[in-house]
């Protein structure tokens, strides 16, 4: 340091170290006591963190430290705690068939608040947070079923999944007439599907032709009074309450395209007390059925 | 280079060189775009070709135009000063700034109202993010960090900026590496590591640029008159060599083939999540802190006109900064599969690096002591300080969130977008806003257009960044908090979508400070605009290109 160039700074009174770049000059000031106290003490904290957690990497594994402390083991904890606080209504629900957590409303409402996480986190994205539906997806909120909308059925949909890759599915497709109606006969199978509900055909639209049409192509799945199959998830046509849509080019596309939505699996990717929770949600939305 | 006393004009070597280098790289680039796999691929090997032959164009037309003799080192005994590229770095810096911040407040919104994605792939928020950060941090924060490298390495020096066409080199390729990311992003070529998007090939074209960036400045400092080398080049040094660094070990990878943009990266599993950390924390550290540091330490006094305040404690903190920052990388990875020793020390590391990152906010801002009634005259100043005081607030937050308990609330929410945000807004953008106002009248030779603008400036990007770092602080921990909370029956109270609605508000609040940060920067604009156009030169003519006392 060039210490015959020291001079001193006249607002602060401090030396500076002589140096000069580009006008500017550095005071010699010594480094804050405090700053260097904290520093410190940060350091001690480490060390003293060190003695208690692993820290140090080995040849083969780290120091444990005095608690042996480790991130895998506190989850392990972590589930045990939430076990215990979940007390024994979980294996009680684990337990229990269907009809006796409906009957018990301790077990009840433990099911419904284990349902409702459940329902908001898995399904959601497709049945909305209320299980309202939407277009393509069933609302769980009113009367009508596709599968069924007893408990068990509910909760059979739930774990097999609809039209999905496991033996017990919910079946049953409904194939596209493309090719096998023409135009005219979309027209008036669409026509007649939506008199069954009571709405108006378009002008022109022969229903006889129809309602004949309609005894051919679709009543073996829809039943001859329109009224549905829940055995092939075929939709009751007579209650005005539609999956898709109750316009008449929504209805023909489905004629000409067919319909098939889908449901995954839950069985292996939820636990059994979580379906069970969630069939019992689902059924008290309002529309189930005893 | 060669042939200073060549009476005739000579290509020199570099020249020459240089000029077949980038003949032959256009060869090259047309075989690769002629045989890339993808047409996105091929569309960068023709921006390469493109930039090649447009160098070779430059690089002979330079020649034609210059004298015979390059350019003196001193005239008169005062150093020769090579500001060009430095007004080139200043101004694009602007420019890739204004577009960063722009793109910031598009996916701010984006994410307050996820329609205006309009279901175009290329301005999804997963292109657009990594185009909103690297357009920040590299494009504009990396174009200051030149620029003003380039300036003050030569003034504190007093030494000409070595090489003659390696300084262009440098600012031109390294702005067309951000060229060939952002293009890439909007494309879809990422290799998806966080900060480090940009594929093998413009990684290697970096790699190259970066080199030459450290050789001139080692050569310039080579060069220096001074005696000893002034604090704000040790932290430039530190962070050109650690980015380098950085860069080599994250970016390790194997290309699928030399016609495809895709490779693959050599790390895998929880080895690879540990080296992103590591580069991805020590680009905060030796980017957007030593860097940076290095421009306060040069700016603050130089603007107060007084000097810095403690050269021991530079000494100190420099030290201190370098050693332990580069521990506190598995701080990004708590409650992870990564080793909990691991863990340990980067938490432990992160909170020994409170005071040595404090060291530089005591520096910056008690070197105002017999100057403190600038900040009230001098907006410039005053907007230098307050992001000091930015620094030290998000130093303090930084090790505050690597505690694993805070970390464990903090994680995964919009708190560390608050947090990276206070430090990026607050400290980075406007340090290098107060630079910039500096440079821009010494480089052009003006007197700036008007202080009352940069004080509309300061005060509406301080509001903005006030407004974005509470939103976040509130949905981060409202976030945090809802992600945890059990009902008494033991059941998560909150399903996930819950609390995404939740956020919804103070994403609108944080998408307005953005908007409000993007209007400052468009007041900045208009006044280095007016400044640079101005006629009225700055009385102090010559300051640029007058030597060091």
């Amino acid at each position: 340091m060039a210490d015959e160039h020291k001079e001193i700074d006249a607002v602060t009174g401090t030396a500076t170290t002589g140096h000069d770049w580009d006008g500017i000059r550095e005071l010699n000031t010594p480094l804050p006591r405090w700053w260097l106290w904290t520093f410190y003490i940060t350091i001690v904290w480490a060390i003293g963190y060190w003695v208690v957690y692993p820290a140090w990497p080995l040849i083969t594994g780290s120091t444990e430290g005095i608690t042996a402390w480790h991130a895998r083991s506190a989850v392990v904890d972590d589930l045990a705690e939430l076990k215990v606080q979940r007390g024994p209504l979980m294996d009680k629900l684990a337990e229990a068939s269907l009809p006796e957590i409906a009957g018990s409303p301790q077990l009840l409402d433990f099911a419904r608040a284990q349902g409702r996480v459940a329902f908001a986190d898995n399904c959601a994205p497709c049945h909305g947070a209320g299980g309202g539906g939407a277009k393509g997806y069933a609302n769980l909120n009113d009367d009508d079923w596709l599968w069924g909308g007893k408990i068990g059925d509910i909760e059979q949909t739930i774990r097999f999944g609809v039209r999905s890759a496991h033996d017990k599915t919910r079946a049953g497709n409904m194939p596209p007439f493309t090719g096998v109606l023409k135009a005219n006969e979309v027209s008036a199978v669409a026509d007649f599907a939506r008199s069954l509900s009571g709405l108006p055909a378009e002008k022109g639209v022969d229903l006889d032709l129809g309602k004949k049409l309609f005894a051919e192509n679709c009543a073996a799945c829809h039943g001859d009074a329109g009224k549905g199959n829940r055995e092939l998830g075929a939709p009751n046509l007579t209650d005005k309450i539609w999956l898709y849509a109750s316009d008449k080019a929504t209805i023909e596309q489905g004629i000409l395209q067919g319909r098939g939505a889908v449901m995954p699996v839950w069985e292996g990717r939820l636990s059994e007390p979580v379906i069970k929770a969630l069939a019992v949600y689902v059924y008290t939305f309002g529309g189930g059925e005893k | 280079m060669a042939n200073a006393l060549a009476a005739q004009k000579k290509m020199t070597i570099g020249e020459g060189g240089l000029a077949l280098t980038f003949a032959a790289m256009a060869l090259l680039c047309i075989v690769i775009a002629a045989k890339a796999y993808t047409p996105e691929y091929a569309f960068h090997a023709y921006l390469f070709t493109a930039a090649s032959v447009a160098s070779v164009f430059a690089i002979v037309n330079r020649y034609y135009n210059r004298p015979a003799e390059p350019a003196p080192l001193t005239i008169d005994g005062k150093p020769n000063y090579n500001m060009g590229p430095v007004k080139f770095g200043t101004v694009i810096a602007m420019f890739w700034g204004i577009a960063g911040f722009l793109v910031g407040l598009i996916i701010a919104l984006q994410l307050a109202f996820p329609a205006l994605n309009f279901d175009l792939q290329w301005i999804s928020f997963g292109r657009l993010r990594p185009l909103h950060t690297s357009a920040v941090i590299f494009a504009f924060g990396g174009n200051v960090l030149i620029a003003t490298s380039f300036y003050v390495v030569q003034r504190t020096s007093r030494a000409r900026l070595a090489g003659d066409l390696s300084p262009w080199f440098v600012v031109l390729g390294y702005n067309f590496f951000i060229l060939i990311a952002g293009t890439g992003y909007l494309l879809g070529i990422t290799q998806s590591k966080e900060y480090a998007e940009p594929e093998w090939y413009a990684d290697l074209w970096l790699t190259v640029v970066w080199v030459t960036y450290l050789l001139v400045f080692l050569a310039t400092l080579w060069r220096r008159v001074e005696p000893h080398i002034y604090v704000a080049n040790w932290f430039y040094l530190a962070f050109i060599i650690t980015i380098a660094m950085l860069h080599l070990g994250n970016n390790a990878t194997v290309p699928v083939s030399i016609f495809s943009p895709k490779s693959y990266i050599v790390w895998s599993g929880v080895q690879d999540a540990m080296v992103q950390w590591w580069y991805g924390h020590n680009a905060v550290g030796f980017f957007l802190t030593a860097g940076f540091l290095a421009i306060m330490y040069y700016f603050i006094p130089k603007r107060a006109e007084r000097p810095v305040y403690s050269y021991r404690l530079s000494i100190i903190h420099f030290w201190a900064l370098i050693f332990l920052y580069i521990w506190a990388g598995p701080h990004h990875l708590h409650y992870t599969a990564l080793p909990d020793w691991a863990q340990t020390l980067g938490m432990t590391f992160s909170i020994i690096l409170w005071m040595p990152s404090w060291g530089g906010m005591i520096n910056g801002i008690m070197t105002l002591s017999g100057a403190w009634d600038k900040l009230r005259t001098d907006p410039v100043l005053r907007m230098m300080v307050v992001s000091v005081a930015f620094y030290g607030m998000s130093t303090f937050e930084g090790p505050m969130m690597s505690v694993k308990v805070v970390n464990s609330l903090s994680h995964y929410t919009d708190w560390t977008i608050g947090h990276v945000h206070s430090g990026a807004l607050g400290w980075v953008a406007y340090i290098s806003f107060g630079a910039i106002y500096c440079l821009v009248p010494w480089l052009w030779n003006r007197k700036l257009y008007s202080l009352k603008l940069v004080n509309w400036h300061f005060w509406i990007s301080t509001i903005g960044i006030v407004l974005y770092i509470t939103s976040m602080w509130v949905s981060g921990i409202l976030q945090g908090l809802m992600w945890r909370a059990y009902t008494s029956l033991g059941f998560l109270e909150y399903s996930f979508v819950e609390t995404v609605e939740a956020m919804h508000p103070f994403y609108v609040i944080r998408a307005l400070g953005g908007f409000l940060f993007l209007c400052g920067a468009l007041v900045m604009v208009w006044n280095l605009w007016k400044t640079v156009n101005s006629a009225e030169a700055e009385e102090t003519a010559g300051l640029a290109l007058a030597p060091a006392e």
